[in-house]
């Protein structure tokens, strides 16, 4: 086997090096292409069998993934909780093992626990990929939006960026903050104190109070979904109060004092933490997001089955090379 | 029963200052003389203790037997074992068994179990609360009546704040201590771990450190209303021990306990989600840390009790959130203390003995905790040098979940005594 460049699996942007992150952008690169064909297939992972695990409801993760999976010429199965061996009392541990007994090289898992990523990585030898683990971290999404970034700006160093909204319960807002960190980005975040983890700017990360102040800070907006079950918690009053209070809207970023470019994970809840006129305007690159996805997600596939990223143009076109 | 004479150590004993090499002689299951020169009675068992410490039995305030209800995980017996090896006489296991141990047939039972399983003393806790649930008194004459030694809901706070004031000053009719679990549940919500940097990181679910605080502030201000005796479970911040140190300047009657798991280790154990770093209260900072460790030290925290709660391994070999609070403590609980307290100069050798032995037994009025002559024949005898590491599969408790895994300690028990019969004998290193 070659020399891995990622290690097993990919669990979050914290453990990665800034050289490791870079490897996985550029080699998302040409596979940004093979989207773009009339026949969308390359036979890089013909033969890998890959499991989608996903405990948690999903829809643009999951049919990411999958399209990058298929394009790779990976055979998929989809499992969801519901309907599962897991509905019915199965624990984690035992899916993993009979997962693994059925000989599959690669699981994809999203899950409501924190950690739970890094538990099943270690109970069994296939690579595993973190689609999302409770509030940790979800590291195609950061890697996503840092492709999106530097495609805007050219770099990704020296930009500042703000993460607005539930920093608290947030995994995308946790592997950003890796993410952007590591490559030497400024990083911000904005959003109710309430929703604020204790203890975030100890991570290196600026603290705005006000979303008025980030606008005039920040080369780019990266605004979180705000769930809207956070209010019956407690959490905060009204979803009405806080548009009012700390929703990106048009004319707040009249007030910007450079071009604003504006990325949301999705879903949006528009009208609450996005303004419609911002989510659809000229700001936003939300839909390049959801593009470079499938692209950085073939990426990590292919590297962590063993590809090289100087191969990755050559990957495309012939089979094999990953598993040489 | 033959006399037993035990020579030529190191004996420490806090209740007399006493510190020197002597000789003990137990007869009849008492202490029956301490000095040196001690003759041997006829057909007296002789133990040469040279090089070794020789203390009162060490006593365990705060265990988990687990019986009845989760027999498979721990029962009186092998919990009783378990904290004979780890050089305990005697052990107070908390009420939170299924059903509760609320009533004074349930305290009967359990002193049965410990009468048959003939290892550690067992001095059950009766419930404050009808199934725990923190609504209606039990009854504590009755519960005393069968053994019980203090009251307590462990494992749920007393949330009520007028049945805690209620249960504080009926208690001192029977003059034992109430017991307290020091968590405000509102706060302590769904959280897993410490909150703080390491939470954030890992994205688990905080418990700040208010949520203990909270409870320990309002504890103290109903001690001070009642003049019943308060005793803090498993103190865990900073922020407690500087409130219970202002409370007994005071004069209010408070006593406090501090885990081995709480003196030694901080949240940065439960990186990797290791769910044998997860107890309730959650492993702080190293700022509490310290804390605790000058609040031991200076006698704010009374005593060093275990909080020992023993869980199957298939449920801690879950996610982080769904594995259970606690770990087992009975048998690292004297190796962390030499190791990290004495040879880490944070107490002397008496002194750790005065928290793990003496003071125990001033807290909850029970015997031993001393060799004057006539007290309980309850001894160990420990190697306070010989290093060891921690192998949970030669564990006499049933469970295994410990972070100390592999661990290196001082200090391994040779032999225990209670009530002048031995019922545990240390492995030759």
């Amino acid at each position: 086997m070659t020399e891995r460049f990622l290690g097993k699996d990919l669990l979050g942007l914290e453990p990665l090096t800034a050289n490791q992150i870079r490897f996985i952008l550029d080699t998302a690169e040409p596979f940004k292409e093979v989207s773009e064909r009339t026949i969308k297939k390359v036979p890089t992972l013909r033969g890998q069998t890959i499991v989608n695990l996903f405990f948690e409801a999903s829809t643009r993760t999951r049919i990411s993934f999958e399209f990058a999976e298929k394009r790779l010429s990976a055979d998929t199965v989809n499992v969801a909780a519901a309907g599962s061996s897991v509905e019915k009392g199965e624990t984690l541990v035992d899916t993993a093992r009979n997962l693994e007994a059925m000989r599959i090289d690669m699981v994809v898992m999203r899950h409501p626990s924190s950690g739970a990523a890094q538990f099943l990585a270690e109970r069994i030898r296939s690579n595993v990929v973190n689609a999302g683990d409770g509030t940790h971290e979800h590291p195609t999404q950061g890697l996503l939006d840092l492709l999106t970034l530097r495609d805007k700006f050219g770099r990704i160093e020296g930009l500042k960026v703000c993460i607005c909204g539930d920093i608290l319960h947030s995994r995308v807002a946790r592997s950003n903050i890796w993410g952007l960190l590591k490559l030497g980005a400024e990083v911000a975040v904005c959003g109710p104190a309430s929703l604020l983890p204790l203890g975030i700017e100890d991570l290196g990360v600026t603290v705005f109070r006000r979303i008025e102040d980030a606008i005039q800070w920040a080369d780019a907006l990266n605004v979180l979904r705000l769930q809207l079950e956070r209010m019956h918690a407690g959490f905060l009053p009204s979803l009405r109060e806080y548009n009012r209070v700390f929703g990106v809207t048009v004319e707040r970023l009249e007030k910007a004092p450079r071009e604003m470019v504006i990325l949301h994970p999705g879903p949006m809840n528009r009208g609450v933490e996005i303004d419609s006129r911002v989510a659809d305007g000229p700001h936003s690159v939300i839909l390049d997001q959801v593009t470079n996805g499938v692209a950085v997600r073939m990426a990590v596939l292919y590297l962590l089955a063993g590809g090289r990223p100087e191969l990755a143009e050559a990957a495309k076109g012939s089979g094999g090379e990953a598993n040489e | 029963m033959k006399p037993l004479l035990i020579r030529g150590g190191r004996v420490i004993d806090p209740s007399q200052g006493y510190d020197a090499v002597a000789d003990v002689l137990l007869v009849d299951g008492r202490i029956a003389g301490l000095g040196s020169g001690l003759g041997a009675p006829d057909g007296a068992e002789i133990v040469d203790a040279r090089g070794k410490a020789v203390a009162p039995g060490l006593i365990d305030l705060h265990v988990h037997f687990r019986e009845p209800g989760r027999e498979d995980v721990e029962t009186v017996a092998t919990g009783a074992r378990a904290a004979a090896a780890g050089g305990f006489t005697a052990v107070c296991p908390m009420p939170n068994t299924d059903p509760v141990t609320d009533n004074q047939a349930a305290v009967g039972f359990i002193v049965k179990q410990a009468q048959a399983a003939g290892a550690a003393r067992v001095y059950p806790i009766g419930a404050i609360s009808l199934g725990q649930k923190g609504q209606q008194l039990a009854e504590f004459g009755e519960l005393v009546g069968a053994g019980a030694v203090a009251v307590s809901d462990d494992g749920q706070p007393v949330v009520s704040s007028h049945l805690m004031r209620m249960a504080l000053a009926y208690a001192r009719a029977f003059d034992i201590p109430v017991a307290d679990h020091c968590e405000d549940p509102t706060l302590k919500a769904n959280g897993v771990m410490h909150e703080g940097l390491v939470s954030t990181r890992l994205g688990l679910r905080g418990i700040p450190a208010a949520a203990e605080q909270i409870m320990v502030a309002r504890d103290l201000l109903l001690a001070e209303l009642t003049g019943g005796h308060v005793h803090l479970c498993h103190v865990s911040t900073r922020g407690s021990v500087e409130l219970i140190r202002r409370a007994k300047e005071k004069g209010i009657r408070v006593t406090a306990e501090a885990t081995p798991h709480h003196l030694t280790l901080t949240d940065q154990a439960c990186e990797g989600y290791n769910t044998n770093a997860k107890m309730n209260p959650p492993l702080r900072e190293a700022a509490d840390v310290a804390a605790l460790r000058a609040g031991v030290k200076d006698g704010t925290i009374d005593v060093i009790a275990t909080d020992h709660a023993p869980h199957h391994y298939d449920a801690k070999e879950r996610e982080f959130d769904d594995a259970p609070f606690g770990i087992v403590g009975l048998e690292t609980a004297l190796g962390l203390g030499m190791t990290e307290l004495v040879q880490g100069r944070v107490l002397t050798l008496p002194e750790l003995i005065e928290r793990m032995s003496t003071a125990p037994a001033r807290v909850f009025h029970l015997p031993g905790g001393s060799l004057k002559p006539g007290s309980p024949g309850d001894v160990v005898i420990f190697d306070p040098e010989v290093r060891w590491r921690v192998d949970p599969t030669r564990f006499y408790s049933k469970s295994r979940n410990t972070p100390f895994a592999g661990r290196e300690l001082a200090g391994r028990v040779v032999r225990t005594v209670v009530g002048g019969l031995t019922v545990h004998r240390g492995e030759v290193a």
